[in-house]
């Protein structure tokens, strides 16, 4: 399991309370964590799947660097934090 | 005349109200969230309001109750883009315009996207598909961004007396017309020039740069456009398009407004030119035409007239359908509106957010 926690910021959108997550990449805890909350696929992936531009995903603090396959992997036990990146304003 | 106007800006939704010949700011919403498109939809009433939020995208909400409460509803979607298809990115950037379908096909929404697809809504916005029979036109390929990296769809006009017939205005892209309610499609840019193109292509459909095109709603064959290089006009349902030269201070600007039946009557707003996108002589003024573009009238009452570098969007002027109320939105924050189609002008504000678009209910 991994725990994911989306910026506040985002709260002002929807509701998105920290989640206990299973997978071991990127990909497979933001895909768990939309099967709890579907809401939250649109604003953290693009149409295409990707992460958004101005979007920041970081894993165990380590930002992540696959933006487009979502593939760095997730240990047991990480924290994975949903931030905005500054670049969006 | 109307008593609501809703105003998009950088910065939130601000809804007016017209009480004891005043007009007040009564309500606001999504303070601090870009508003890039409003629409009131006349057959039910509901509002419809798109964001672009910086980080999170470009978002849908929708209103019942004449904007007390807002629910979310499902943003348009590029489908999966081939990884062989050579294109640039098949990512929503941008709801630009929406607006209602005919009274004959209640529920019908399209809204205009940057770069440059059009999506229909069959249920009154619940959900949207793309109009693949436009967005994979061959010609598509060739539209390029006009202040925006990505093309993108800013004018959607539906005709009253045909709703499968609809124009829309894409920069830089052209017009395209369907005359069966999206099925096939057809550019018509006879008449429109490109300066900013190598001669070769001055005159190709593909490229030409419409900053807003309205549609007279009581003479459906007139169109009017503010095009990048001048205002044209059509008296033939875009068939073809005539310049209207020598328009004095300036014909470069953005916006415009047409009368809902006087098809020889227009509004524009002009700016100095391309590379200097303040008003002439910092001199704010909105003109008029009464006889299809042979003569305008200067209007400046109201407006100011000294160091004023006021901007106002493609969306950024509107008429009220009784043709006698005009809103005015610029990119400095100010409003005004005309009770006496631009005659005078009440200054509402002079320190809004910067305005993207304003619309009557």
């Amino acid at each position: 399991m991994a725990y994911i926690i989306f910026t506040p910021n985002l709260q002002r959108h929807l509701s998105c309370p920290p989640l206990e997550v299973r997978g071991d990449t990127v990909h497979a805890v933001l895909e768990d964590a939309f099967a709890a909350n579907p809401g939250l696929r649109r604003y953290i992936l693009d149409d295409q799947g990707h992460l958004r531009k101005h979007v920041l995903v970081a894993v165990g603090g380590e930002i992540i660097a696959d933006r487009i396959n979502l593939s760095d992997p997730v240990a047991e036990g990480a924290d994975v934090y949903v931030f905005q990146a500054l670049s969006g304003g | 005349m109307t008593d609501r106007l809703l105003v998009g800006t950088r910065k939130g939704l601000f809804i007016l109200d017209r009480r004891s010949k005043r007009w007040e700011i009564s309500a606001t919403a999504f303070l601090g969230d870009p508003v890039s498109a409003v629409l009131a939809d006349p057959r039910t009433g509901a509002l419809h309001c798109a964001l672009n939020l910086g980080h999170f995208g470009p978002k849908l909400r929708q209103s019942t109750d004449q904007g007390v409460s807002w629910q979310e509803r499902e943003t348009p979607t590029y489908p999966a883009q081939p990884v062989d298809s050579g294109d640039k990115p098949w990512k929503l950037v941008q709801i630009w315009c929406l607006e209602a379908g005919g009274d004959d096909e209640p529920g019908v929404l399209w809204a205009g996207t940057i770069p440059g697809g059009l999506f229909r809504s069959a249920d009154g916005g619940t959900s949207w598909q793309l109009v693949h029979s436009l967005w994979g036109r061959p010609e598509r390929r060739q539209w390029f961004g006009g202040g925006y990296d990505e093309p993108g769809i800013h004018s959607i006009c539906v005709d009253p007396r045909d709703s499968r017939k609809i124009a829309v205005g894409v920069s830089c892209g052209g017009i395209w017309i369907t005359l069966d309610g999206g099925n096939t499609w057809a550019s018509r840019t006879t008449g429109m020039r490109a300066a900013y193109m190598p001669p070769e292509r001055e005159f190709d459909p593909n490229i030409q740069d419409p900053h807003r095109i309205v549609q007279c709603r009581g003479a459906t064959d007139v169109f009017w456009a503010q095009h990048h290089n001048g205002i044209f006009r059509s008296t033939d349902g875009c068939a073809s398009w005539a310049e209207i030269k020598n328009v004095r201070p300036s014909s470069f600007g953005f916006a415009l407004a047409v009368h809902p039946r006087d098809p020889n009557c227009a509004w524009f707003v002009p700016a100095n030119k391309d590379e200097c996108r303040v008003p002439v002589e910092g001199r704010l003024v909105v003109i008029r035409t009464r006889d299809g573009g042979q003569s305008f009238e200067v209007l400046d009452r109201g407006l100011p007239q000294t160091h004023a570098y006021d901007l106002v969007y493609r969306h950024g002027l509107d008429i009220d359908a009784s043709g006698e109320c005009l809103a005015m939105g610029s990119t400095t924050g100010a409003l005004w509106i005309s009770s006496n189609q631009g005659d005078s002008w009440e200054c509402i504000s002079t320190h809004l957010p910067p305005i993207y678009c304003v619309r009557f209910m």
